[in-house]
């Protein structure tokens, strides 16, 4: 019957696994893992999309900001990958560096909304009652917050405070970062608090209190680890929005400035162009949405390797 | 449903909106700088005025009372002035609401429209050939950042094939069936963007729900009982699979105004999206402010009606 078919086609050697003495839970998680295939065909993408971004400098050495009016909009040649954009520049070293850029906010805005998102969610989960509570009702008004409209706000209310303290770079950074992963955070807090509510019920978690370990260590050594699984896999697919939202900003104009090609930027500069030069929006374009498209199935992977029961 | 149902739950967005005012008004009371700076700094505004001004809009009250004194000229219609319309923001607003709206709602029904079977079907046969395409496709679906599928559309629609315009006009010079026709053309582009996108999220909400009923044991039931297949699926357990389908419809819009904003900057659409854009560019406090609002309230309206709708459809939700 449809209803009791397994998450993958993997289960039935999951239920078998724990025969073979010192599989550690991590290597039975990886050995599911590479099961999906198209999760893991991601891994290898996503791996080379990273390490061109970040060993491409070294391979691919012009310069991202050389002006040269004789090479205007060119297409897609041998000494320009991925072509020249309206001022000359190359694309590809441009996306280079934008990548860069692009995929450290995603982390940084990912690492934020989970700090956050955790922070709220155990606190609502082991402390019940009012607290709990309000918590609760904070979580539920931040997931109605539009969150576009708002950061458009805040960064339109923040931005030349920002950019005074920190330096044009440096404040767009951490007002992206600090922005997006302080609008996202709502989701990892209500999947820590379900896990902490069930957990701290656990006949384990009694045992280690009936030992005389306190509500940190009880928190920090029993139940958060326990709790992670289900983490990982929203702090997967956060990056992958978090990305999304950087690059949505940029190419509104009211992210990075024009000297920070990121993904999103380099697609703003060339939507007017898009007409006489394809090739300038195609690959920023493609490459966020290579990006974003091998994370979600990564963090699918994820998902039926940490969490075999589940059936989606 | 009884109507205290609805009642408490007109009441729980009470507080809702009250937060999102709170939220709204620490962002503005916290931002550096004088938000009115741009009119403060005029040298062609004499010093009296600017005082004038200043008392006027109570700018050198204690902070909660900046609040109070905002949010009962919220409540009382006042939104402000436009700097740079010269018109007031509520006025403004429900000039550009209506193109939004009916852009959003459009979408929202072809999301649904495709969404709904593609997900049932999926989920009648998992990890079938069809299951496992439109999984991919649905992933593809929303890992396509919208401001990238437009560009892709206007690629290939306007640009390689010259089918349809690229940028949305209000002065249309025909008039009559043209006219529609006109406008159904200059639509198709911005709709299909925001609903792509979203029904590609949605299909694999309603997968997952319709898994979620198929192995109930009522489903089993209707089986031996001699039921065909299809009128089990249809009458048995779509209807119930639908139910959560609505919430998260409702959770989904503030995605889909983020999906908005970004759709119509794109094709040049007259409505809330591109006013909001356009005014953080200019510097417009009042307007960005109130379109904030705007889209805000909207998002707890919706929310609200998917609680009563979902009141309605389920009966055993009213009374506990």
């Amino acid at each position: 019957m449809a209803g009791s078919t397994p998450a993958s086609a993997s289960i039935s050697g999951a239920v078998a696994a724990p025969r073979r003495v010192g599989v550690s839970p991590t290597r039975e998680a990886w050995r599911r893992f590479r099961k999906h295939r198209l999760a893991f065909g991601s891994l290898v993408v996503l791996g080379l999309l990273v390490a061109g971004v970040l060993l491409g400098p070294f391979l691919w050495p012009l310069a991202i900001n050389d002006i040269d009016f004789s090479q205007m909009l060119h297409s897609p040649s041998l000494s320009h990958p991925f072509g020249t954009d309206d001022l000359g520049q190359d694309v590809l070293a441009r996306m280079i560096y934008g990548g860069r850029v692009s995929l450290a906010v995603g982390l940084a805005a990912m690492i934020v909304a989970v700090v956050m998102g955790v922070l709220v969610g155990s606190l609502a989960g082991m402390a019940s009652g009012r607290v709990d509570a309000f918590l609760m009702w904070l979580t539920d008004l931040f997931l109605s917050l539009p969150q576009l409209p708002l950061l458009l706000l805040v960064i339109y209310l923040f931005r030349d405070g920002l950019k005074a303290a920190f330096g044009p770079e440096g404040g767009v950074f951490v007002m992206i970062v600090v922005v997006i992963g302080g609008l996202r955070w709502m989701p990892v807090a209500r999947l820590v608090r379900a896990q902490f509510l069930s957990l701290r019920e656990k006949e384990f978690v009694e045992a280690a209190r009936a030992l005389g370990a306190s509500r940190m260590r009880l928190v920090v050594r029993h139940i958060l680890p326990n709790a992670l699984g289900p983490v990982i896999v929203a702090a997967t697919i956060e990056v992958a929005n978090a990305i999304i939202a950087e690059s949505t900003l940029s190419f509104l104009g009211l992210g990075f400035p024009p000297d920070i090609p990121t993904w999103g930027r380099v697609l703003f500069d060339a939507k007017d162009q898009l007409d006489t030069a394809p090739h300038w929006a195609l690959f920023p374009g493609g490459a966020i949405f290579l990006a974003v498209l091998t994370i979600n199935f990564i963090g699918d992977g994820l998902r039926d390797a940490l969490d075999p029961r589940r059936v989606i | 449903m009884s109507s205290a149902y609805v009642l408490r739950r007109f009441l729980l967005a009470i507080p809702s909106l009250f937060g999102i005012s709170l939220v709204l008004f620490t962002v503005l009371a916290l931002a550096p700088g004088d938000p009115f700076g741009e009119l403060m700094t005029n040298p062609n505004v004499p010093a009296s005025v600017q005082l004038a001004l200043r008392a006027k809009f109570h700018l050198d009250d204690p902070v909660y009372l900046r609040y109070f004194h905002w949010l009962i000229a919220m409540l009382q219609g006042d939104w402000g002035y436009s700097f740079v319309s010269r018109i007031d923001v509520d006025k403004l607003i429900l000039q550009r609401l209506p193109v939004t709206i009916a852009v959003i709602g459009a979408a929202e029904l072809l999301a649904v429209l495709i969404a709904i079977p593609v997900g049932v079907l999926g989920a009648a046969k998992p990890y079938s050939v069809f299951d496992q395409i439109a999984n991919t496709l649905a992933f593809i679906g929303f890992s396509l950042p919208t401001f990238f599928t437009g560009l892709l559309l206007i690629l290939l629609f306007s640009i390689h094939l010259d089918w349809l315009p690229f940028v949305f006009r209000t002065d249309l010079a025909s008039s009559g069936w043209q006219w529609w026709w006109d406008n159904i053309k200059q639509s198709i582009m911005p709709v299909m963007v925001l609903g792509l996108f979203q029904g590609a999220a949605l299909v694999r909400f309603v997968r997952s729900a319709v898994l979620e009923v198929i192995r109930l044991d009522y489903v089993t039931t209707a089986r031996s009982k001699g039921i065909g297949e299809r009128r089990v699926l249809l009458r048995h357990v779509v209807r119930n699979a639908l139910i959560p389908v609505v919430t998260l419809v409702a959770l989904q819009l503030p995605v889909i105004f983020g999906g908005a904003i970004v759709t119509e900057q794109i094709f040049r659409v007259p409505g809330i999206g591109s006013l909001l854009i356009s005014s953080i560019l200019s510097n417009d406090t009042p307007v960005v402010m109130g379109v904030t609002f705007v889209f805000s309230a909207l998002v707890i309206f919706f929310n609200l009606i998917a609680d009563i709708l979902y009141g309605w459809l389920d009966p055993r939700i009213s009374f506990n």
